[in-house]
């Protein structure tokens, strides 16, 4: 098999469709040195896009489904297709398990040594923390979102039904998910479902 | 407060035993708490097992065979603990192929077979499969090796996540697939392909998912393991009335993490498919969770496996065999279901294919009736004496 030459830049490919989110990963591994990177975007066709890149490094969202699919790269044995193994951890402390924390999987080509992936992988694995982390925040900002909503969707079924003022149906709930141990959200959604069942 | 025991698995109708077992309640009755992680690729699934994000997971059954066997070049060993499902797998192919194969009576996996292999002739066929080390990939091997052999070329099998299955085969990335529902009946509804084989017309009872853990787990803390199986075991015989199978289609339908919907999760579990244009096809035991002692996991099914496994990658075939056995835990099985399973077979092992008809065999309380697990060739596999 045909090692990597030391001399030439590595080769990377970046498995990402979100456009912010494959150039926010280049400009990281750019900044960490000299890298040729590669992004492909479209699931479709995504063994042979990747395949003809001939990728020293492939990077992959560790939510992508299309993640299977660079395994079966990992296995394939052909002469046109150089060896690609899933990166584990055996000259850095931990580094895989960082890669794991931070939702990035690493594909590296076999006879690349720990040093030269090294920069890569750490700059990777930074970035895709980032990137986690902001999408975290826009979900927990979404879900703080549609709860707003179920409660205030509770609350008016309780003023209909009980003819009583906003405060007192939002105290209602309250203390009635106090009681039941459970969260506002949990309780207004059951009365929500309720209501939807009862018509 | 007591530890949750997470267990990752695909979304997927065959998750149906976890998600039953979760909201019946019944993980509770056996002092558990249950929490399904729903996992975006088979990879990332076993990694979550390694690395100990899950301690259990839904396995494609060739998985933990594969990884004993050191394919896939990742380290880390799994077993089998039971099955989870037997069958539960459609082919189907493009309406550009199915013109090549000409008429197919669907079921027929030998005129399919043959056609199939007919049409790859003229031009390569190729075919998506979710994972390389999975009951659909060896399906499909096993059913155009029987018909042919193919020709090197002829015949190209591919790894497609089976949401993007339906796309692949629209866009001409692949001629046929074969996958798990709801994927197969999507391509159908979507107008992408129509559908020729249910798997088990090529294995009449093929283990399809099993119950996977670390090595070691389940000896290490038995009552945990032991809680967890049996009340899948208790959901898995829920699943068997008809009766009930509306309301585990509810369940998974209201279970966000799995974004099926009523419609998509009948099929299988009815047994009543969409073939495509041409309507509706009954597959009686399209999908089993419990009938036939279809949890147990037999050795020789690890060793078929294994078998199969072995010969593509020119393996040894006894030391895999012997491999395979070893993943496959019908001792575990037995001590930590124990007394709950109506019946338990005295043997551990069997001859896979040997059965056409329902048939009685030796059990702990004589009332076993094996379900029909014959090869669509007639063929059997007898495992190679162990060690």
């Amino acid at each position: 098999m045909d090692r990597p030459d030391p001399s030439r830049d590595l080769r990377i490919v970046v498995v990402e469709p979100d456009r912010d989110r494959a150039l926010m990963i280049v400009d990281a591994l750019r900044a960490a040195g000299s890298y040729e990177a590669v992004v492909v975007g479209q699931t479709s066709g995504l063994a042979r896009r990747v395949a003809e890149a001939a990728p020293d490094l492939v990077l992959i969202d560790l939510a992508s489904p299309s993640r299977d699919v660079i395994e079966e790269l990992a296995l394939a044995s052909s002469p046109m297709e150089r060896p690609v193994a899933l990166f584990v951890d055996e000259s850095e402390e931990g580094l895989a398990a960082a890669a794991i924390d931070a939702g990035l999987s690493a594909y590296v080509v076999a006879g690349l040594t720990g040093e030269r992936i090294k920069p890569v992988l750490d700059a990777a694995i930074a970035r895709f923390g980032m990137i986690q982390r902001m999408r975290a925040e826009l979900e927990a900002t979404r879900r703080a979102l549609e709860e707003r909503k179920v409660i205030d969707r509770a609350k008016g079924v309780l003023m209909k039904a009980r003819g009583i003022p906003e405060d007192e149906a939002y105290a209602l709930l309250r203390r009635t998910a106090m009681s039941q141990n459970k969260r506002l959200a949990e309780v207004a959604q059951a009365l929500v479902t309720a209501a939807d069942l009862l018509g | 407060m007591r530890r949750p025991l997470r267990i990752a698995h695909l979304p997927l109708v065959d998750a149906a035993p976890l998600v039953v077992a979760r909201d019946l309640g019944l993980a509770e009755a056996e002092g558990l708490t249950l929490e399904l992680v729903a996992a975006p690729s088979w990879s990332a699934l076993r990694d979550m097992l390694g690395t100990g994000q899950a301690e259990a997971a839904q396995m494609l059954s060739p998985m933990p065979v594969a990884m004993a066997l050191g394919l896939g070049g990742v380290p880390g060993a799994v077993e089998a603990l039971q099955v989870l499902s037997v069958n539960g797998d459609v082919i189907g192919v493009s309406p550009a192929l199915a013109a090549r194969m000409g008429p197919v009576r669907f079921g027929d996996a030998g005129g399919a077979g043959a056609a199939l292999l007919a049409a790859a002739r003229r031009a390569p066929v190729r075919i998506g499969v979710p994972f390389p080390f999975s009951m659909h990939a060896e399906l499909v091997h096993y059913l155009l090796e029987r018909c042919g052999p193919p020709a090197p070329g002829e015949i190209v099998i591919r790894t497609v996540p089976p949401p993007l299955m339906a796309d692949a085969l629209g866009a001409g990335e692949v001629d046929a697939f074969c996958v798990g529902e709801p994927w197969g009946s999507d391509a159908v509804e979507r107008g992408a392909g129509a559908l020729i084989l249910p798997g088990r017309a090529i294995w009449a009872f093929s283990p399809e998912k099993v119950l996977a853990a670390r090595t070691g787990w389940a000896e290490a803390q038995p009552a945990r393991a032991s809680a967890l199986m049996r009340a899948l075991h208790r959901a898995a015989r829920w699943l068997s009335a008809p009766a009930n199978l509306p309301l585990a289609a509810e369940m998974m339908a209201r279970d966000g993490a799995l974004g099926l919907s009523v419609e998509m999760v009948e099929p299988a579990l009815t047994g009543r498919l969409r073939a495509g244009s041409s309507g509706e096809a009954h597959v009686p035991g399209f999908l089993e969770f419990h009938a036939g002692a279809a949890a147990f996991p037999w050795r020789s099914q690890g060793a078929w496996i294994a078998d199969r496994l072995a010969r593509r990658h020119g393996l040894d075939r006894k030391a895999a065999q012997a491999a395979g056995r070893r993943v496959f835990r019908s001792d575990l099985y037995r001590r930590l279901v124990g007394d709950l399973a109506a019946d338990m077979p005295g043997a551990s092992s069997k001859v896979e294919g040997a059965l056409a008809v329902p048939t009685a065999v030796a059990s702990r309380r004589g009332m076993l009736t094996l379900r029909p697990d014959a090869f669509f060739d007639g063929r059997v596999f007898e495992p190679l004496p162990g060690e």
